[in-house]
């Protein structure tokens, strides 16, 4: 049986994958046809498929994997916040450290033109690819917001006019500052998490124990 | 022509309604066997006979107003009614009373997500039967009842639903952060549990002993070393399990991290998991509280299986492909594993 003590887990492609394909490395797992092959989905020697980091709570809801590595503001935008809430069920294990982000409201250097549309408008227009998150974190901080979903380039949608604001994940400010937007409020910071399916958290119960001991055990990426 | 229904319902056709009255069929035979009697109730309710139970997260999603004005809801469960039932019709019959059902029940959905609007449940309620004997009898039904579905490796999750709540209050966690924890726990969120621990300055071995026993679960071994706030709830879960025939005792997972996130539940609480199903097919568990509310106060316990969720793991141990059977997406190492090797060994 493979390393992953017979688990399947669901690696994001992007911005995590060096860090998760890194962890799995440290775990004893042979990571080289992973890193190797970028268009392959399926690794299941090594029992790891991998998919986009918006689609890991889906395939670990479903039960295609029985854990999964994905960022903070993936689970923030597709988990339930508050019991009662509806959302992907899925069990939120561990903090893994890296794939260190901000969640940012930015705008327009120069006069805020978000504080000028509150002032005069009563609203603010926020473009962003988190939906859920731009729109409580508006209503926690007591403004009334009209929420503009993008899935591209979410910095085009203040250049052009068609909102004031926009609320995106940012690691170094580079992107938004070559862009000439400034981070007017910073939300929250994320991180990369591993989940479990519900199931799988009872049925394999000792197999994931073992596998988010030994992650736990391991020293903490990134400082 | 397509006329659309809304999203969240269906119309089952005769291939579908066929399995599905097999197993309701084998469901209701099995369930009246062991003397419960099956009932029917109104879909519609007075929002105000049903609001006086503590539904927490199923609360009824769709209201109408009928003639006079007052407010209609549609039932979101099946217990509740049947609460006001026991209280209405059987004042003063000699308990246990024993119930069983097949209906459907509503919910409020998220828009694009598959879930549905309006499900059948099929399920008993034990009303009068306390602790620990009520409990294992209903346990003992569920388990004859899937088992006589064909369900094969299906495994339940018990816990007890007032552990966290005694636990918190006997380490002195502020009340205020009490709501807080519950919820991080609710949404299985353990990272903010560990988190909001962290900050509240507690104790390290209270935060150590808060984020450590919701999340044991297993055979027997997670009841050892307990704290002894925790024991109570726990002898109880193990009086439960010493009731049960072997054969349903196996299949037992304890789950001190199991809570239902319906408010009624009072004490042990289950959940039913099946490896061809990545979500759990029903559960259900003690509201001794329940019937007090609607004035005849009775210990209670029950269960609900979802008739659906039960009727695709059927169809994924009959295929072998199930969600979490081994390397289920073909050839691997261990793809004939349906049985009791695609979980784990049983305590």
């Amino acid at each position: 049986m493979s390393e992953s003590g017979g688990l399947t887990i669901a690696v994001p492609r992007g911005a995590l994958f060096d860090g998760t394909v890194e962890l799995l490395g440290a775990l004893g797992i042979d990571t080289e046809e992973l890193r190797a092959n970028d268009r392959k989905l399926l690794f299941e020697d090594i029992g790891v498929i991998t998919m986009r980091p918006t689609d890991v709570p889906t395939y670990v809801e479903a039960g295609a994997a029985d854990l999964g590595v994905t960022g903070k503001d993936v689970l923030l935008e597709q988990t339930a916040q508050h019991p009662g809430e509806s959302g992907r069920e899925v069990y939120e294990l561990l903090d893994l450290g890296y794939g260190r982000c901000t969640m940012v409201l930015a705008s327009k250097a120069g006069p805020d033109p978000a504080q000028e549309a509150l002032r005069r408008l009563g609203v603010m227009r926020v473009a962003t690819k988190y939906p859920r998150i731009a729109a409580r974190h508006l209503e926690q901080t007591g403004r009334q917001g009209e929420i503009v979903e993008v899935k591209g380039s979410v910095e085009l949608a203040p250049l052009t006019g068609i909102v004031e604001a926009i609320v995106d994940l940012t690691a170094t400010g580079t992107t938004l500052r070559e862009n000439n937007l400034v981070i007017r409020e910073e939300i929250l910071d994320v991180t990369a998490r591993l989940i479990a399916n519900p199931v799988s958290h009872k049925l394999k119960a000792a197999r994931i124990d073992e596998f988010a001991g030994r992650l736990r055990a391991l020293p903490v990426p990134g400082g | 022509m397509i006329h659309p229904i809304p999203s969240g319902t269906r119309d089952v056709l005769p291939d579908e309604t066929r399995e599905v009255r097999a197993i309701t069929d084998t469901l209701r035979g099995s369930f009246e066997r062991r003397g419960y009697g099956e009932i029917y109730t109104p879909a519609l309710e007075y929002e105000s006979v049903l609001s006086r139970a503590d539904m927490a997260d199923a609360h009824p999603a769709y209201r109408v107003f009928d003639e006079a004005g007052a407010v209609l809801v549609l039932r979101s469960d099946m217990t509740v009614p049947i609460a006001r039932v026991v209280a209405t019709r059987y004042p003063t019959s000699e308990p246990p009373l024993r119930f069983c059902y097949f209906a459907h029940c509503y919910r409020g959905v998220r828009p694009q997500r598959a879930q549905p609007r309006e499900l059948l449940q099929a399920g008993i309620e034990l009303i009068g039967a306390p602790a620990p004997e009520g409990t294992a009898e209903a346990l003992t039904v569920l388990c004859d009842a899937l088992l006589a579905t064909g369900l094969h490796d299906f495994r339940i999750g018990l816990g007890d639903a007032s552990l966290f709540p005694a636990l918190m209050a006997s380490l002195g966690v502020p009340e205020e952060l009490r709501a807080e924890l519950l919820a991080a726990l609710a949404l299985r969120d353990f990272v903010r549990l560990g988190e909001l621990l962290a900050a509240a300055g507690l104790p390290p071995d209270a935060r150590a002993m808060l984020l450590d026993l919701p999340q044991r679960r297993g055979g027997a071994g997670v009841l050892t070393d307990l704290p002894g706030p925790a024991e109570q709830a726990v002898m109880g879960l193990v009086a439960v399990h010493g009731l049960l025939a072997p054969d349903a005792a196996e299949r037992v997972i304890f789950d001190l991290g199991l809570i239902r996130n319906i408010g009624y539940y009072t004490g042990a609480v289950f959940e039913v998991y099946d490896p061809a199903l990545g979500a759990p097919i029903g559960g259900g568990g003690r509201y001794d509280e329940l019937l007090g509310r609607y004035g005849r106060s009775l210990p209670a316990v029950g269960f609900a299986l979802g008739v659906d969720r039960l009727h695709h793991a059927l169809a994924g141990e009959e295929r072998g492909t199930g969600a979490l059977l081994e390397r289920s997406y073909g050839g691997g190492l261990s793809a004939s594993g349906v049985g009791f090797a695609s979980s784990e060994p049983a305590p």
